[in-house]
């Protein structure tokens, strides 16, 4: 045999070979802001996918079969979600999704799932319209944005008694949603808010809205949005000799909060609604144990980017790798994951939302209050 | 009444800062015809400069504000006045003859280029510097207060001071009368034997330190940045630019201040949800009263 005969059978061979490895492989994908002002987030779902992956495929996979994780980064930007969705579900050829973040990508992304008949498993979107979309293959294994609002109204009118409450938002689903949600809960609380304003993503100066609250004299500022802009907005609140309470919600929980609002000093006494600790779920204690002793803080949405990854791993590995018939399998049946047992109802959301609320301190860390 | 005054600190504050970034758009407009869509991006740059500059000066054990602020001020105002210059040489002066059209896209693909360079070598997270300067000064106002803080004030002496340094030297110096001399016809400037090629480096440079004084003022008192920043403030200030008359220095100043003021007192008294479309439509209707901007000269289209 001729050297180019050798050659070209070795290359068949190995193409063959790699054609196997590919069709034994169960391709799922991460899809959130890898890149982009909110990559701190894409970075606690990655890490939670990617050791919930390697734990499945330690203990044998799904059914035997390997999982194989691609990474999707839609920037938090809607069109680019559309785009990576069409990716994932054409070219990677994914079953399911662990993602989005941003809900203004997971939205218009979950249609395409849908229309390809893919598992959609949100660990983080908590926007309302996700879910009553009525989609049959969109999960979420986080709370809705009218739940976190209804414990932050809860909060601002039964424990702090406050009266004049000002809510800001970032004009962006997420931030809107959940601010309108906190807004109509207050309502019905007879609390009626003394400013309603929307603050423009990616500025940085927000000192003409902070007079202003200053000028309805609020007692409470609650802020629907992410830390980027949550920073500048309690620091500036601050200088302006404000003492106002400043609430908001998960959109706030990460290091990088902190950091943006430039000392541990002003993030003092913030506060936050989000899930109930992962520690406070004996299996949730062992993987942050795992994820500390690998160098890993899991802060925010890591364990539930983890939890997302079991369920999808629950539906498609009782029901013979098919998504479709995994995400009916899920509207009947519990999973057991490392935030405790999980039941969805119908429309793919959480039976039992686990809200508390965190206060950060002057060290820039946050414990849930009391 | 407090209220309407503490909008107009916060306003001018704003609208000092916006000017001296506008000056970098006007200048380059006013020599070469042409708006340097990268230089939003120069500011971005600069602020990353700043808090590297902060960070060596710590590493080397200063701890006194002043020597921090004057060493970052210089440090980051020459190293950014450096990428001026570099970003001249590479996507404007190889397209010096081409047609206005090529020399935008260069422009754009710049602002693309230093954008992509800084979030994979920074990271794309937010960045934030400690504050370093406390502290405010308050009047009494009728029932409740103004207060302004020792950074803004700052903010202020600093851009009025750059902006008048620019000015004397523009007026009354020898560079000034070759960049003014560029201005008004590059053809016949260079016959004369000014080396026109070094005056619009110049220019780049320049309209890059002036960003760069903005970023470092705006970086210690707002502490949060990333590569995406240049962006917004980058349109801000070409519409302060084009406000004033663009290819006019003191325009650019009254430009900024018209347009943070107005973004202030709507912002503060009717509401922010509207501020941008209402400083953009304040935009269109000056323009369509007066095509040129405020202080600008109508161009006269040259036979």
């Amino acid at each position: 045999m001729s050297n180019a005969v050798i050659k070209k059978t070795l290359l068949s061979l190995a193409i063959a070979g790699a054609v196997t490895v590919a069709q034994a492989d169960v391709v799922i994908g991460v899809a959130g802001p890898h890149t982009g002002a909110y990559a701190a987030f894409g970075e606690q779902l990655w890490k939670g996918a990617e050791k919930a992956a390697a734990d499945i495929n330690a203990a044998g996979g799904l059914n035997g079969e390997m999982i194989k994780l691609v990474k999707a980064d839609d920037a938090c930007e809607p069109k680019q979600a559309v785009s990576i969705a069409n990716r994932l579900v054409d070219s990677d050829g994914a079953v399911a999704v662990v993602g989005h973040f941003c809900s203004s990508s997971s939205i218009p992304a979950s249609r395409i799932y849908e229309e390809a008949g893919v598992l959609m498993v949100t660990p983080a979107s908590t926007n309302p319209t996700l879910t009553d979309q009525g989609l049959p293959n969109v999960f979420r294994v986080c709370g809705r944005d009218d739940q976190q609002g209804d414990v932050a109204a809860s909060y601002i009118v039964d424990t702090l008694k406050a009266k004049r409450v000002a809510v800001i938002h970032d004009k962006d689903t997420y931030g809107k949603g959940l601010a309108d949600a906190t807004k109509a809960t207050l309502n019905a609380y007879g609390v009626k808010e003394v400013m309603y304003e929307g603050l423009t993503r990616g500025e940085k100066d927000f000192n003409a809205v902070i007079t202003k609250i200053r000028s309805v004299d609020a007692d409470v500022v609650y802020f629907g949005g992410l830390h980027s802009e949550a920073g500048p907005l309690v620091r500036q609140l601050r200088e302006q000799g404000s003492k106002a309470i400043f609430i908001s919600g998960d959109g706030i929980v990460s290091d990088e909060f902190v950091s943006v609002a430039g000392s541990p000093a002003y993030v003092d006494g913030v506060l936050m609604t989000f899930g109930a600790p992962p520690a406070s779920y004996p299996a949730g204690k062992k993987i942050v144990q795992e994820f500390r002793d690998s160098g890993y803080e899991p802060e925010g949405y890591t364990l539930y980017s983890y939890t997302a990854m079991q369920v999808v791993a629950a539906a498609l590995s009782n029901n013979n790798l098919d998504p479709v018939k995994g995400a009916e399998w899920l509207m009947s049946h519990s999973v057991n994951t490392v935030m405790g047992k999980k039941d969805f109802d119908d429309k793919g959301d959480l039976t039992v939302s686990d809200y508390v609320m965190y206060e950060w301190n002057a060290q820039g860390k946050y414990n849930p209050v009391n | 009444m407090d209220i309407v005054l503490q909008q107009l600190v916060n306003g001018l504050t704003l609208g000092s800062v916006y000017g001296l970034i506008a000056i970098g758009y006007t200048m380059v407009y006013g020599i070469i015809g042409m708006i340097n869509f990268a230089h939003g991006d120069v500011y971005m740059v600069s602020a990353y400069i700043t808090a590297i500059a902060i960070a060596l000066l710590t590493f080397f054990g200063i701890e006194s504000f002043p020597i921090i602020i004057i060493g970052t001020l210089f440090l980051t105002v020459a190293v950014t006045g450096a990428y001026g210059w570099v970003i001249e040489r590479i996507a404007y002066r190889p397209l010096r003859n081409s047609s206005r059209l090529s020399v935008l896209i260069s422009a754009i693909g710049m602002s693309l280029i230093l954008q992509n360079y800084v979030q994979l070598s920074q990271g794309a997270n937010q960045q934030g510097v400690p504050t370093l300067l406390t502290g405010a000064i308050r009047f009494t106002v009728g029932d409740g207060f103004v207060q302004i803080t020792y950074m803004k004030l700052l903010i202020l002496f600093i851009s009025l001071l750059g902006m008048g340094v620019l000015t004397y030297v523009i007026q009354k110096t020898k560079l000034g009368r070759m960049c003014r001399a560029t201005q008004q016809d590059r053809k016949m400037a260079s016959i004369l034997g000014i080396d026109t090629d070094k005056v619009i480096s110049t220019v780049f440079v320049i309209g890059a330190m002036m960003a760069a004084l903005a970023g470092v003022l705006i970086t210690l008192d707002y502490g949060a940045f990333d590569f995406y920043v240049g962006f917004i403030i980058g349109i801000k200030a070409f519409t302060a630019a084009v406000l004033g008359g663009i290819g006019s220095l003191p325009g650019a100043m009254l430009g900024g201040l018209i347009l943070g003021l107005s973004e202030a007192l709507f912002a503060g008294l009717i509401s922010s949800d509207y501020k941008d479309v209402f400083s953009f439509s304040l935009l269109v209707l000056i323009l369509v009263i007066r095509p040129s901007g405020l202080l600008g000269k109508p161009e006269v289209e040259k036979v």
